[in-house]
């Protein structure tokens, strides 16, 4: 059945980068477990050979001219930016030393 | 008393005759939200200084130049972007973050000469029923302030129930106008999947996002919904469709409407109060020459489960944005890029963002994908034909809008599937990309309940004529809360 394990909880909060305690995992599994238990409604469902939904209105490509246009000002763009040094986003280190 | 009991007409009518100017009317306003919202708990932010500015040059504007909503206040819901005004959309990870740049539809509502007057409170990144999901603060339903005002778009409901502002805008992606509307007593629209710009709407599940407008009569609603809605470059989602003059067929005359009125609607779960609220409407609606037959919406009832899937697998892409890198909630003393990421976002997201982050996650996940995400997206391809094949035949779909009235603040919040199900009515709607209304029709221990009318693809024309002729053959839409005595 569609219970989650504790450690299946933790991949997947790894996989959405989301820090959890041991605490929050045992949670959610039981939550989750409960949703995905209630999901299992659906296999119900004969769906052979039925489409998937990927639009509600038959929309295909929207297509526009190709031309150049003014984009937001950087100055403005980095406003909200907390750290940032010489006009750049600053962010902790990417490599361990 | 407060002249927003009046319609867009009559204070139209009052702008021109001189009663008052529309620096009263932002005025009002403010003077309301800070009498009121101590209880209501509807705004998260106050454009004060602007809209009073603005104000006061609109009022040097010739009337000949105005148009129907020229010069009226409007709230905006948190997940609307706006210029220089805090959006948060009630989480703390956007705490402090001042939009660059101001959604299509807040274009939109400038452009028709509206005031923006302030940010409204929802449950976190639009994800709830209740407006308990806030980060900031608990909107209160101006009914009966021990109740819920229904959610996401709560207070957008609440703040125009309260009589704070006339107008406010929502966003409904399995409900979130239509069950706040129809909890306090309003009108509000979710119009057709691709009818009005999400630019600028803060994604939750983009194939089911839609902005909408909630008011306090159907005509004011057309009218504002005639204002945001239209194709635009910035939002490939958006329809070129024409946008009709949905006022100017508003004449009250319903005969030979064909309505539908699914079983499914009316079955398990839905409360006896509702049922026969239900049931006097489409008496209403006979009397005035509609026909009204039972039909079948057999998929109905895999809606919720395909609804869960796909909103949350949607929301966990969406939501990746949030990282504390380029704007909101950045966490401290970490020491390395990851870190950054999973404690910004653990510290910033709330319990149910967190929970639909990791269920869409795990949804998209392989080995998950072909048993979740795909067998949703073709469940949700039967519920959208079951609304094809009854539109054959008729005209607009009718049943309630929520199983019960609003319930207490605190009785569902521990249980996250009891809260969904409060969306069992509104769910499929969004899932076939078609429009609906909530209108008001009665009452059940002094909460408001609510009709909702659904109609074809870009059909809010005939949505709107059903309930402008219903609301006019009745009087709920005429009372108010207690709360507006004195106030």
């Amino acid at each position: 059945m569609a219970k989650l394990s504790k450690e299946e909880v933790k991949h997947v909060a790894h996989l959405a980068r989301l820090a959890i305690t041991d605490e929050e995992a045992e949670k959610f599994a039981d939550q989750l477990g409960k949703i995905t238990d209630f999901a299992q409604t659906l296999n119900e469902l004969d769906t052979t050979n039925v489409e998937p939904t990927s639009h509600v209105l038959p929309i295909v490509n929207v297509m526009r001219e190709d031309v150049a246009q003014e984009g937001l000002n950087r100055d403005v763009m980095m406003l909200n930016v907390k750290e940032q040094v010489g006009g750049q986003v600053k962010v902790p280190p990417i490599l361990e030393d | 008393m407060t002249v927003f009991k009046l319609s867009s007409k009559e204070l139209q009518e009052g702008l021109h005759n001189g009663e008052f100017k529309i620096a009263d009317l932002t005025n009002e306003a403010f003077a309301r939200i800070e009498n009121l919202d101590n209880d209501v708990q509807a705004f998260l932010a106050l454009n004060k200084e602007k809209a009073t500015e603005q104000a006061a040059q609109m009022d040097q504007v010739p009337f000949e130049e105005r148009g129907p909503l020229f010069g009226l206040p409007i709230g905006v819901k948190d997940n609307i972007v706006t210029e220089g005004l805090e959006t948060t959309c009630a989480s703390k990870i956007l705490e402090g973050f001042i939009p660059i740049y101001d959604a299509t539809v807040v274009k939109k509502l400038r452009e028709a000469g509206m005031v923006t007057v302030g940010k409204l409170n929802m449950d976190e990144f639009a994800m709830g029923s209740s407006n308990e999901n806030s980060a900031y603060k608990t909107t209160k339903n101006p009914w009966n302030l021990n109740a819920v005002p229904g959610g996401s778009s709560g207070a957008s409901a609440a703040s125009v129930a309260a009589g704070e502002v006339p107008f406010s805008l929502g966003s409904d992606t399995g409900g979130s106008i239509r069950q706040p509307a129809s909890y306090c007593g309003v009108v509000g629209m979710k119009p057709t999947y691709g009818r009005v710009s999400r630019f600028g709407l803060v994604a939750f599940a983009s194939s089911l996002d839609q902005i909408g407008p909630i008011t306090r009569n159907v005509y004011d609603n057309a009218l504002l919904l005639e204002a945001i809605a239209g194709v635009d470059p910035n939002d490939s989602t958006s329809a070129d469709v024409p946008v009709p003059n949905y006022v100017a067929k508003l004449d009250g005359d319903i005969k030979g409407l064909r309505i539908a009125v699914p079983k499914e609607y009316l079955g398990e779960g839905v409360k006896e109060e509702v049922k026969n609220s239900v049931l006097q409407a489409l008496e209403v609606l006979k009397g005035l020459g509609a026909t009204v037959d039972e039909v079948s919406l057999p998929h109905s009832k895999y809606a919720l489960a395909a609804y869960y899937i796909l909103s949350s697998s949607e929301a966990s892409s969406n939501l990746s944005r949030f990282d504390g890198i380029r704007y909101g909630f950045r966490a401290e003393g970490v020491k390395n890029l990851m870190e950054l990421y999973k404690e910004t976002r653990a510290q910033g997201f709330g319990d149910e963002v967190k929970r639909r982050i990791m269920l869409g996650t795990y949804s998209l996940s392989a080995g998950t994908y072909d048993a979740y995400y795909k067998k949703a997206q073709q469940a949700r391809t039967l519920i959208k034909q079951d609304y094809d094949k009854v539109f054959e035949n008729y005209d607009v779909i009718i049943g309630p809008t929520a199983p019960t009235a609003a319930f207490e603040i605190g009785a569902n919040i521990d249980d996250p599937m009891t809260m969904y199900a409060n969306d069992i009515l509104t769910i499929p709607i969004n899932l076939a990309g078609v429009p609906a209304i909530s209108i008001p029709c009665g009452f059940d221990n002094g909460l408001p309940l609510g009709l909702q009318i659904i109609g074809k693809h870009f059909d809010e024309e005939t949505i709107y004529r059903t309930a402008h002729a219903y609301e006019q053959a009745t009087e709920f839409h005429k009372q108010t809360p207690q709360l507006w005595e004195g106030k």
